[in-house]
This record gives structure tokens, sequence and C-alpha cells, in this order.
């Protein structure tokens, strides 16, 4: 029996209250994710304890990693009179025995339904003198009934420039940027940090959660590993001369509220991944280097270059279906557009007002030939009934796609969160120049394995 | 350097000294708990009813994150693995979910038409107050089919009353189906999940001994089959919490009397089989038991031996869900020669803990509802090189250079009964014998596990300021 074979083809009804199989998740890991790239910092869920073990195993999963994590642990008494004594008591258990620099608070549905007001609540710790000197908590409105992962990993990273972005001094410290790197994967804000630093500026990337997610092995479990953006660094991006916001929906907004704090001028744009979105990022470096590319940035892009073109015949015609983060699908169709795949069916159940936009731009003249859905019941089964329907011949997405790929045997390339059945994500990036070598260097693999596995034997070759 | 949770001290004991084990509670708020809440104790009870829909009323969070994730295989059907959610939005919040959980329902039922329905609660859905049971009746009488409603507000307790809530679901179900063709030896299989495919090894023991299975709950369940399973003469637990209060629920109501197993290990494997042999009173039966046991036992003696020389003395911790599992382990442990010096469980009460005190060696470290940290101390300390765990405990164990055997939703293969007990060998050999190890210079590895007697704590009998043995320590003692 093929799973999903409850997944049928034909008719689409439109489902009027209900999700199935959902392509996207809520705030609070998002939130949890961000704050993580803090150095020394512990997420803090402000709910029950379920939410908070969900997020960690799903983190978990993803990055093989421990991931730290602390809970409210709500009960009936604290639904009904508030979750105050709950935060007062887990703030001194925090900072006594995990010894934190910052506690990242993010809410739940339940904390924001019963309406917990978080800063007041913190108010009164620092006045009780729960909080030691020194020491910092900083917090996030996260409700999962508004917007998804992806608007909690904004919400934190906003925080961060609300609690502690500062402008010492009218003058910009020259050579020096912010980058919001925006929720890609640990390898990938290692390769942003590279890029920068091959093109001559200091950067000082937030959040940053290489060398928190992805430790070396030590022997040792690290409760606050080495990495992760500092206290003093998120001072200072008052200071930078500008930022450079990855991905409109994640980052955009900390960008945005960094310019009314401090006056620091932002650059929203893509996510670096493909041909065009790298060559954006690099042109905005540009704009604070004096023009200059190095060598080793523009072999990166002919090495890129000459992959796609050396292949070009195997991406000719082909179609895709997408399915995860705006952000991610956004700049992910823009690259498959330009080796010549069609994004036919995009899917994302993060809502929004720009995405839609953004992929008509993106699919150009195309438009008409592809199917874009975002919100409430743009799930995986939409997707799954639109391929039954009329099939693809590449799937990128996260692990939730191993069924569709499975009952339907389309090639099938893992990207996103969360990837909880396959390992890479972590090491590999998939930014920049060297990071879009290594997508397609995914997609040829899925694609020519399947010819290999099915030509039949005469036709079974040797050689590409 | 770590200081300890205070609150935590009455729930780790390493002693023989009388105690009674604060267990059963929330976690300290602040602690990096392992632990999860009402909701996930139901959905991972129910989940594995394969012909049943699972609708999770709610934000999609509560339902995303249990999509799929528990490998409960199911011979036919496989609904159970889909994710359905009312997906909750901000509206609905403020105006309520129930007419969203009403269209959601139906149309769900048009589409797949299910032997029944399960609609579990959320946190949200406790504080916003919709009438789920009004719904659920509602929907039943006009789809003609149960409509359960699953009462499993997440802050409404700890995981374990997700069972009972879980339970009280089932308990509906049952006695709702015809007995006519079920025999006088017959049972039904309680609190098996049928991971990596668990419940067909344990139905095949059974029904080797000349026993009608009645249904397997939940384990490749049925509706049709827990509809009639107050039919069977006898209901076989296993695991301490989960299912026992179905158990009773059914002794009440329908007489049914009960036995509690366990099927991990060879001893308590066995002995699962010949105690309901001996029920029944029925010489053949437990003729055929014997037998079947002597066959199994000797199948795989050979191959645990060889693999034993290979863990002679090695020790391991364990960290389990349920406290009946622990028991297991610690002797399955034993069978390999090998030595359990901590031992914890998320869900354990205070008589479970006085069992595996008697169970476990003097100085083996028990804890209840354990935080990474304080995992992570122990392992160190006691030179720990096998974690049996879950998954949020697989990453701290590879960190820290040691095995780890995955005992919870996420283990691959068979762990239950005489090949489940071979395959959990040579998945701790393969882990513990691993030259991997090797690779890792920890400091640890120099300097093998304190003696007792040098701890300096005034217990007098372990190393940790958090023994909760008498006196009790200085509170927040640096460790
Ligand atoms: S919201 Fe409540 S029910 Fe849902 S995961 Fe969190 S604690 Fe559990
Ligand atoms: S959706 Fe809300 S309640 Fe459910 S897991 Fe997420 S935060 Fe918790």
């Amino acid at each position: 029996m093929t799973l999903l074979r409850h997944t049928h083809g034909g008719t689409i009804t439109e489902r009027q209250a209900l999700t199935i199989n959902p392509a996207k998740t809520c705030q609070p890991i998002g939130a949890m994710y961000a704050a993580l790239g803090i150095h020394r910092c512990l997420p803090h869920s402000h709910g029950s304890q379920g939410c908070c073990s969900y997020h960690r195993s799903t983190l978990s999963r993803h990055y093989k990693e421990p991931v730290m994590a602390a809970t409210s642990s709500f009960t009936e008494g604290s639904s009904v009179f508030g979750g105050q004594a709950n935060l007062h008591q887990a703030l001194q258990t925090a900072f006594t025995t995990y010894e934190p620099d910052v506690v990242a608070v993010h809410t739940t549905c339940l904390s924001e339904t019963i309406g917990d007001d978080i800063p007041q609540i913190v108010q009164k710790a620092t006045e009780e003198g729960l909080i030691p000197e020194g020491k910092y908590v900083i917090h996030a409105n996260t409700p999962s009934y508004v917007g998804s992962a992806c608007t909690g990993f904004a919400n934190m990273t906003t925080a961060m420039v609300d609690y502690f972005s500062a402008s010492a001094s009218p003058d910009k410290v020259a050579g020096r940027i912010n980058v919001i790197p925006g929720w890609v994967e640990p390898a990938d804000m290692r390769e942003i940090k590279r890029i920068v630093r091959l093109m001559g500026l200091e950067a000082i990337v937030f959040p940053d959660t290489s060398g928190v997610l992805d430790c070396p092995q030590t022997g040792k479990h690290e409760l606050f590993p080495r990495g992760g953006v500092t206290v003093d660094q998120l001072r200072a991006t008052g200071d930078s001369i500008g930022t450079i916001a990855l991905g409109p929906v994640c980052s955009g907004p900390a960008a945005a509220q960094l310019t009314t704090r401090c006056r620091v001028p932002n650059t929203v744009l893509p996510l670096p991944i493909g041909l065009h979105a790298t060559d954006a990022f690099i042109m905005a470096l540009r704009k604070y280097n004096g023009g200059k590319v190095p060598r080793e940035i523009a072999d990166e892009r002919g090495r890129l270059l000459d992959l796609i073109t050396d292949m070009h015949q195997y991406f000719y015609g082909r179609t895709a279906a997408l399915w995860g983060d705006p952000d991610q699908l956004a700049s992910l169709s823009q690259f498959l557009m330009t080796i010549d795949i069609l994004p036919k069916y995009v899917v994302t159940g993060t809502p929004g007002t720009k995405f839609l936009k953004r992929m008509g731009e993106v699919l150009g003249d195309r438009k008409s030939e592809a199917q874009v859905r975002q919100g409430p019941r743009a799930d995986m089964f939409l997707m799954h009934q639109w391929i039954k329907n009329e099939p693809v011949d590449l799937l990128i997405g996260n692990t939730y796609g191993k069924y569709i790929a499975r009952d339907e045997n389309i090639p099938f390339v893992r990207h996103g969160f969360p990837l909880l059945d396959r390992v890479g994500h972590q090491y590999i990036p998939t930014v920049g120049y060297a990071g879009a070598i290594r997508l397609l260097e995914q997609i040829l693999q899925v694609t020519l394995d399947k010819i290999d596995r099915e030509s039949p034997e005469e036709q079974f070759e040797l050689t590409l | 350097m770590i200081n300890i949770l205070q609150e935590r001290e009455r729930q780790v004991n390493c002693g023989t000294e009388p105690f009674r084990m604060d267990c059963d509670k929330h976690s300290a708020a602040g602690s990096v708990s392992q632990r999860a809440c009402v909701f996930c104790g139901s959905r991972v009870v129910l989940y594995p009813v394969a012909d049943a829909l699972h609708l999770v009323h709610g934000p999609i969070g509560c339902a995303a994150y249990t999509w799929d994730i528990r490998g409960s295989l199911s011979s036919g059907p496989e609904l159970h693995r889909m994710s359905f959610s009312t997906d909750l939005r901000e509206m609905d919040v403020i105006f309520g979910g129930e007419k969203r959980l009403y269209g959601a329902l139906t149309d769900l039922i048009g589409i797949y038409r299910p032997k029944a329905a399960f609609v579990y609660s959320t946190c949200i859905v406790g504080v916003i107050g919709d009438d789920v049971a009004a719904v659920c009746k509602r929907v039943g009488a006009e789809q003609q089919i149960p409509v359960l409603a699953v009462h499993s507000e997440g802050f409404k307790g700890t995981k374990k009353d997700g069972y009972q809530a879980a339970c009280s679901a089932l308990g509906e179900l049952v006695g709702t189906g015809p007995t006519r063709d079920i025999g006088p030896r017959s049972l039904n299989v309680l609190g098996d999940f049928n991971i990596a495919g668990e419940t067909w090894a344990i139905r095949r023991y059974y029904e080797r001994m000349g026993l009608q299975v009645v249904a397997t709950v939940t384990g490749d369940g049925r509706v049709d089959d827990i509809r009639r399973a107050h039919g069977a003469a006898l209901n076989v637990v296993q695991c301490s919490g989960a299912m026992t209060h179905l158990a009773r629920a059914m002794k009440d109501k329908y007489g049914i009397p009960f036995l509690r197993v366990s099927y991990f290990g060879i001893e308590d494997m066995s002995k699962a089989l010949y105690d309901v042999a001996d029920h029944f009173r029925d010489a053949a039966m437990m003729e055929r038991a014997r037998i079947m046991v002597r066959e199994e036992v000797t199948r795989i003696l050979p191959e645990i031996r060889r693999l034993r020389s290979g863990l002679e003395g090695k020790r391991a911790a364990v960290y389990t869900g349920g406290a009946f599992k622990a028991f297991s382990l610690v002797r399955s442990l034993r069978t390999l020669g090998m030595k359990t010096v901590l031992a914890g469980t998320q869900t354990g009460n205070a008589d479970d803990y006085q069992a595996l005190r008697e169970l476990c060696d003097d100085d083996t470290v028990l804890v209840d509802d354990t935080n990474p940290l304080e995992l992570a101390k122990f392992i160190q300390e006691r030179g720990v090189e096998l974690l049996i765990g879950g998954v949020k405990e697989r990453p701290v164990a590879y960190k820290l250079g040691v095995g780890f055997c995955d005992h919870n939703h996420e283990r691959k293969t068979c762990l239950a009964g005489f090949e489940g007990m071979l395959n959990f060998a040579r998945e701790v050999h393969a882990t513990v014998t691993s030259p991997v190890w090797k690779l890792i210079r920890s400091s640890r590895r120099e300097t093998t596990a304190a003696p007792l007697d040098q701890c300096g704590h005034d217990c007098g009998r372990c190393t940790l300021p958090m023994c909760c043995g008498a006196p009790v320590p200085p509170a927040n003692a640096v460790i």
C-alpha cells in the first residue's frame, strides 16, 4: 500500500476550515532558533511544557545537536492567574543554574491568549532583583495563530534590535556593516561571513547560529557553545554604516527597526540563493567597500556559470514543486527560472502580503503556467493534489515531501526546515555562488539517479 | 561548574536510604525539562489507531510537531499518518473555534469516511472555552460515526494525564461492537504501540499459545476491534503509565481482569507469557508457552552470549518515559552483563521508584524528570558508556562521546519479545563497541568515575549534592 493514498487527484474542493499536512509551523520555534544565535543565550518558552519540548525536539532532530531552552511550565493555575509567578521563578532558576548572559523569552498561544504582559513581568523581576547585574532578559511576542515560524524568527530578531542596538556616536564606523542573514542554516551564516570578509568588510551578523548548532565534537557537552552574536556586538549594530537584510519576511522588520532607532540605513534583499540573488548581495556589499570584487568571488561566480552552461540540457523544459518559507521559496524559484526549470507549484503556509507579488516578478511571462498559493489551506495536501493532476519533474522542500516523492516517484532535493531524515544541511551552505553549485549538484544528482535507475538496459549509459 | 536546581532535590536519589520520590509534578519552571504536555500524551497513545481520523483542534504548531512522528506501523489503513489541524487563527481565538471545528470535522469525515474520529483539545482551546464535546456529539450524530473529544489541553497536567484522557476516549468506544465470535481463551493487548512492528511480534506469541487476540490497543489498532474489546477474557497491559487506566475502567465496567506485563528482555517477556497461561489455568497452554519460550531462547542465546562478551561490565544509563520500561531495561542490561548506574523516568510514580530502587544496585542514581545538564553531569561522573533514551537525549550522549540506543518513539527495530532482545543486544553492541568513540579524546576517559567515598558529601553515600538521601545537602551547593 502506498503511503498518502489518502490524497486524491481530480477536482480540488475548497476546504473551509482545515489544514492537512501543513507547509508551515508555529512562531515560537522561529523565535527559539533566532535566540540560539545570540552568544550564551537561553531561549525561554513562556507557556506550558509541551510546546517547548516539541520545539526542542524538532530543532534537535534537524541539527542532531542538543538544544537548550527552558519553559515556564504553565499549570491550570497559571492559565487562570497568569504566568508571572512562573516566569519569575523561571528567571531565577535560569540565572542561578545555567548562568546565561541573555534569557530570550518568547510567548506561546497559551500565554498570549491569557494576555501575559512580558515587559511588565520582566520589569517586576528587575525590581525584585531577580536579574543579576550584567545579565539581560529580552522578549518577543509569538502567538502562533498569527503568522508562522518565520514571523517568530523576525520578531525575535527585531527584539535584539529593540533591546540592544544603540548609537554611541553620530559618526558611523566606516567599513562595518550589519548583516541579518535570515532563517538560514548555521553553514549559510558562516558562508555569509566568509563572503563579507572576502569583500574586505567587517560585519556584525545577527542572529548567528554558526558555532552553536553545528558544534565540533569535543567530547564535552557545552550548555553554551562558542558561537553566537554577543551582546556587545548587538549594541554596536547601531553604529554600523548600513544594514543588509537578507529575506524580507525574516530579516526585513529588524532592519527597519534599526533604521528607526539608530538611523542605520538598510537594504532589504532576497536571500542570496542562486546566481542573481547572490549577485544582488555582492552588489550591495560593493556599495560599502569602494566597489571592488575580489578575484576569489569572481571566480566562484565563474565556476557556477560554468556548471550551469555545462549541464543546461538537463534543466531544459523541466518543472518543479516547492514548499516552505517565503524568503527561501522566492530565491529558489528565481534560481530555477534562471536555469530554465519552471517552479510550477509553490506553496507556503506563511501568510503575508508581498510574496505573491514577488513570485509574479520571478515567474515573469510564465506566470500563467504556475500555481502559487499562500496562507491558510496552502498545505502539502493541496500540493499533492496538484501533482496528482499534473506531475512535476522535481521536488524541493523539507522532509515532509518524502511521502509525495515516494508516492509519485519524483526526484526530491531536501531543503528548508525541518530536515529530519538527512544530514548535510548543517555543514554545507546553499547561499552564495558556492552554495548554488551545491544546489545544482543536488538537483542533478537526484535527476540523473532516476534516469539511471529507470532506463532500459540498452539505454543505460556510462557517461553523461 | 553548575548550581543545582533546588526544587529538584527530591527528584534525585542515589542511595538505599528510605525515600519517597517527589515525582508526578510539573517540571520546575525555568528548567530545561525533557518532558512534554497532556496533549502529547494523548496523541502518542491514540495515534496508532490507523483507521480513525485524528484532528488536532488548535493552532498549527501542536499538529505540525506530531505529524507522523512515531513509527507505529499499520498492516492496513494509514490515515493516522496524515496531519489534520483546525489551524486556529486570531479571529478564532477571539470569537471561538467551534464553527471551524464543526466545518473541519464535517469536511474530513466527508472526504475520508473514517471509522471514528478523535478530536484533540490543545491549550488554547481550554482557554477560549470551546465546547468541543458538544461539537463532537453533534457531528457524531449527523455523520453516524463515533466522534470522540479528547480532553488534552496541554497545561492541565502532565503527559500522564494525557494518557488518561486518551483512555477515557477509548473507553467510550469499547462496548459498542459485537462480541459473538469471541471465545473464552481471548485477550486484548493493551499499551503496545507497534513501533517497528512490536505488536505483531507479541500477537504472534499469544496466537502460538492458542489465544485469540481481540484488540491490540492501540498498536496497529482498528476502531472495530476496540469497539468489541469488552468481549475478551483478559486485558494484558504493557507499561505502567499509558493504558492501566483503560484496563481499570474495563475491569470496573465489564469485570475483565488485567495483568501488567513487559515485553522487553528475556525474563520479562517469558514471564508475561507464563503469567497469561497461568491466568487461564490451562496446562496445555502453559506447555505451549514453555516450548515456545525454550525454542525462542535457544535460538537467540548463542548470539547474545557472543555479544555479551564485548559488553561485560560496561556502564549504562537509562532514561525512559514510563517506569515499567526502565525495569525491563535494567534487567535486559544485566542479561548483557552491563551495569545500570543511572535510571530515570519522565512519568514514574513514587511506587515505581521504590520498585526501581529495589531492582537496581545500591549505588545506582535515580532521577525523576531530569534535564540535559543533570544527565550530562551524571554520565560523566559515573563513567557511563551507554545512554538509553529518546530524541532529546541522543545528541547529549553523542556530544559526550557516549554510545546511545533509542528505546523511544524513534527506534527503528523491533525491541520487544525474544527477537527484540536480540535486536536490542545488537544495537547496544553496535554503539558501545563502535571505534568512533576512540576518536574523541575526552578528559573523562582518563579519569573513570569517581569512587563514592570521595564525594565530600555528608549523606555518606554519593558524590552528589542533589542526592536526596538524608541529611539534605545545602541548597544551591556548587557542583
Ligand atoms: S500548546 Fe499546549 S497542547 Fe499544544 S503543544 Fe503546547 S503545551 Fe501541548
Ligand atoms: S501552536 Fe502554539 S500551542 Fe501549539 S506548539 Fe505552537 S506555540 Fe505551542
